[in-house]
C-alpha cells in the first residue's frame, strides 16, 4: 500500500487541529501569561510570590505530565466524558502561561528602570507607564523569543496524542499503522509542521523590522 | 515672597548609610538655587527626595504647596508642578522627539492631539531644536537629547525645574548649548535647582548656591561665596574642582 491523497487529507485534517491547538494554547497562554508577567513585577510582594509559584509548578512539571493530569485528573473530579481537546488545550495553556510570563517578565525587566522614572516624573498614571513607555519597548524585545516559544508550542501539541487527541504527529502515526512506510509518511508530517511554522519565523523577522522602522 | 520649596531638617538613609543629615533650605519663586558639593555628599539624594522619588526619613519638605513628606502625598499633583530633567536624558527611545513631549500633556492633560503637537513645536523652539521634532532620540547628539529632555519637563509647565548634573555626560563642547538654555530659562523667572560641577555657571545664573558636604547644608550664600570661601571645605572643594 502506499500514500494516497485520502491519507494525505486525513494528515492535513491532523494539521489543522495542530493549528487549532497551538492558536489556543497561545491565545489563552498569552492572556494568563501577560496577567502573570505583570503580577511578578507588582509592587505588591505577595503578588509577585503567588505568580512566582505558580510559575515554577508549572515550568517544574513536564508537559506530558500536566497534560495527564488535566485528562485524567478532570476524570477524576467528575468531569468525566471531558472531549480530548479541552483537557490538551487547557494543559497546553498552564504550560505556555508559564513561559510566556517569564520571557515577558525578562522583557519588561529589561527596560531601563530610568524609563520608569522618567515617565513617573511626568506625572503619568502606572498604567500608562506601562502602556505607553515600557510596553512598547519591552515589545520590540520580546518578538523575537515569543515567536520562538510559538514554534515549540506548535512542536509541543503533538504530546496531546496522550490523551487521545489526533493531531499532526499522531494522524501521521495512524497512516502509518495502515501502511507501512513510516519514512514517506513522516517526511509528509515534517513538511506540514514545516508549513506551519515557517511563516511564524517569518512573521517574526518582518514585525521586528516594522517595529524598528524609522530607528535605523 | 512664598517659598516654592522648602526642606526642614530632612534625613534620608539606604539601610546603614546616611545620606541627608538634617537638610534645610528654601527656594524662593523665581530663584535659581545651584547645589555643589563633592560625589556621595547627597545632592542626587536631595533632589530625588524634593521630587518624591525617594522617601525621606525624617523632617519636612513642601513643594509648591505639596506636603512632600505626607504619607497621603498625591505624587501625580506634585508632578505635574516640578519637572526633572537628568543626567542621562531618560528620553523614550521608541517615541520621535514630538511624541516624547506630546507624551504628558496628551496623558495627563487631557490635552488633544494638535494642540500638544503646537506645543510641542513652540517648547522645541525654545531650546532651538524646532527642526528636529520628527526624529528619534537616538538620531540627535547628547546635547540636543538633553535639550529635548528639558522641552519635554517644560511642556507641562512646571512651576519648579529640577536639573541633576545634566551637562556631566557632554563633551565640553555640547555643554554650553545646554547651559544656554538653563540661563534663558533663568531670566525667564522659572523657579529652579541644579545640581551642577560647573562652578562658572553656578556663580553666573545662581541667586544662591548651596554647599553640601557629608549630608548637610554645609555654607549658603550669593554665587560671589564661590570665590570667598567661609569653610575650609569649601575652599578644599573649590580647589580641588578647578
Ligand atoms: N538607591 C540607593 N541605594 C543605596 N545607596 C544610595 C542610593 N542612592 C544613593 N546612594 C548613596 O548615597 C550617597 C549619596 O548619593 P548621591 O547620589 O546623593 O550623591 P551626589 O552628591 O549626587 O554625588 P555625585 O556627585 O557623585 O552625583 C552615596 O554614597 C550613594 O552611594
Ligand atoms: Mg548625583
Amino acid at each position: 500500500m502506499s500514500l494516497t491523497p485520502v491519507h494525505i487529507e486525513f494528515i492535513a485534517t491532523g494539521a489543522l487541529w495542530t493549528v487549532g491547538l497551538s492558536a489556543i494554547a497561545f491565545v489563552g497562554g498569552s492572556i494568563l501569561g501577560f496577567a502573570l508577567a505583570l503580577a511578578r513585577i507588582s509592587p505588591v510582594p505577595f503578588v509577585r510570590r503567588c505568580a512566582g509559584t505558580y510559575i515554577q509548578i508549572v515550568q517544574g512539571t513536564p508537559l506530558l505530565v500536566t497534560l495527564f493530569l488535566f485528562y485524567f485528573g478532570l476524570a477524576v473530579v467528575g468531569f468525566d466524558s471531558l472531549p480530548a481537546i479541552v483537557a490538551a488545550g487547557l494543559g497546553l495553556v498552564i504550560y505556555s502561561s508559564a513561559f510566556l510570563a517569564e520571557i515577558w517578565r525578562g522583557c519588561l525587566e529589561s527596560v531601563p528602570k530610568t524609563q520608569w522614572e522618567a515617565a513617573e516624573c511626568l506625572a503619568l498614571t502606572r498604567w500608562q507607564r506601562m502602556v505607553r513607555v515600557i510596553l512598547p519597548q519591552a515589545m520590540r524585545i520580546a518578538t523575537a523569543p515569543t515567536v520562538g516559544f510559538l514554534v515549540q508550542i506548535v512542536k509541543n501539541t503533538s504530546l496531546a496524542s496522550v490523551v487521545g487527541f489526533v493531531e499532526l504527529a499522531q494522524a501521521g502515526k495512524l497512516v502509518n499503522n495502515t501502511i507501512f512506510e513510516p519514512f514517506t509518511v513522516f517526511i509528509v508530517v515534517a513538511a506540514f509542521y514545516f508549513v506551519i511554522c515557517y511563516p511564524l519565523s517569518a512573521w517574526s523577522r518582518s514585525l521586528e523590522r516594522k517595529l524598528n522602522a524609522g530607528r535605523r | 515672597m512664598p517659598a516654592v520649596v522648602s526642606l526642614s531638617n530632612v534625613h534620608k538613609s539606604f539601610g546603614a548609610l546616611q545620606v541627608l543629615k538634617g537638610v534645610s533650605f528654601d527656594v524662593a519663586a523665581g530663584e535659581v538655587v545651584a547645589v555643589i558639593g563633592a560625589s556621595g555628599s547627597g545632592k542626587s539624594t536631595a533632589l530625588r527626595c524634593i521630587n518624591a522619588l525617594e522617601t525621606i526619613d525624617s523632617g519636612e519638605i513642601v513643594v509648591c504647596g505639596h506636603k512632600v513628606h505626607d504619607p497621603e502625598l498625591d505624587r501625580r499633583a506634585l508632578r505635574r508642578d516640578v519637572g526633572i530633567v537628568f543626567q542621562s536624558y531618560n528620553l523614550f527611545p521608541h517615541l520621535t522627539v514630538a511624541q516624547n513631549i506630546m507624551l504628558a500633556p496628551t496623558c495627563v492633560k487631557d490635552m488633544g492631539k494638535a494642540e500638544a503637537r503646537r506645543l510641542a513645536e513652540e517648547v522645541l523652539a525654545k531650546v532651538g531644536l524646532a527642526e528636529k521634532a520628527d526624529n528619534y532620540p537616538e538620531q540627535l547628539s547628547g546635547g540636543q537629547q538633553q535639550r529635548v529632555a528639558i522641552a519635554r519637563s517644560l511642556a507641562m509647565q512646571p512651576k519648579l525645574m529640577l536639573f541633576d548634573e545634566v551637562t556631566s555626560a557632554l563633551d565640553p563642547q555640547l555643554t554650553g548649548e545646554v547651559l544656554r538654555v538653563m540661563e534663558d530659562l533663568a531670566r525667564g523667572g522659572m523657579s529652579m535647582i541644579l545640581v551642577t560641577h560647573e562652578m562658572a555657571f553656578a556663580r553666573k545664573v545662581a541667586s544662591k548656591v548651596i554647599f553640601m558636604h557629608q549630608g548637610k547644608v554645609w555654607e549658603t550664600g550669593p554665587g560671589a561665596m564661590l570665590a570667598n570661601p567661609q569653610t575650609k571645605e569649601l575652599a578644599e572643594f573649590l580647589s580641588n574642582d578647578l
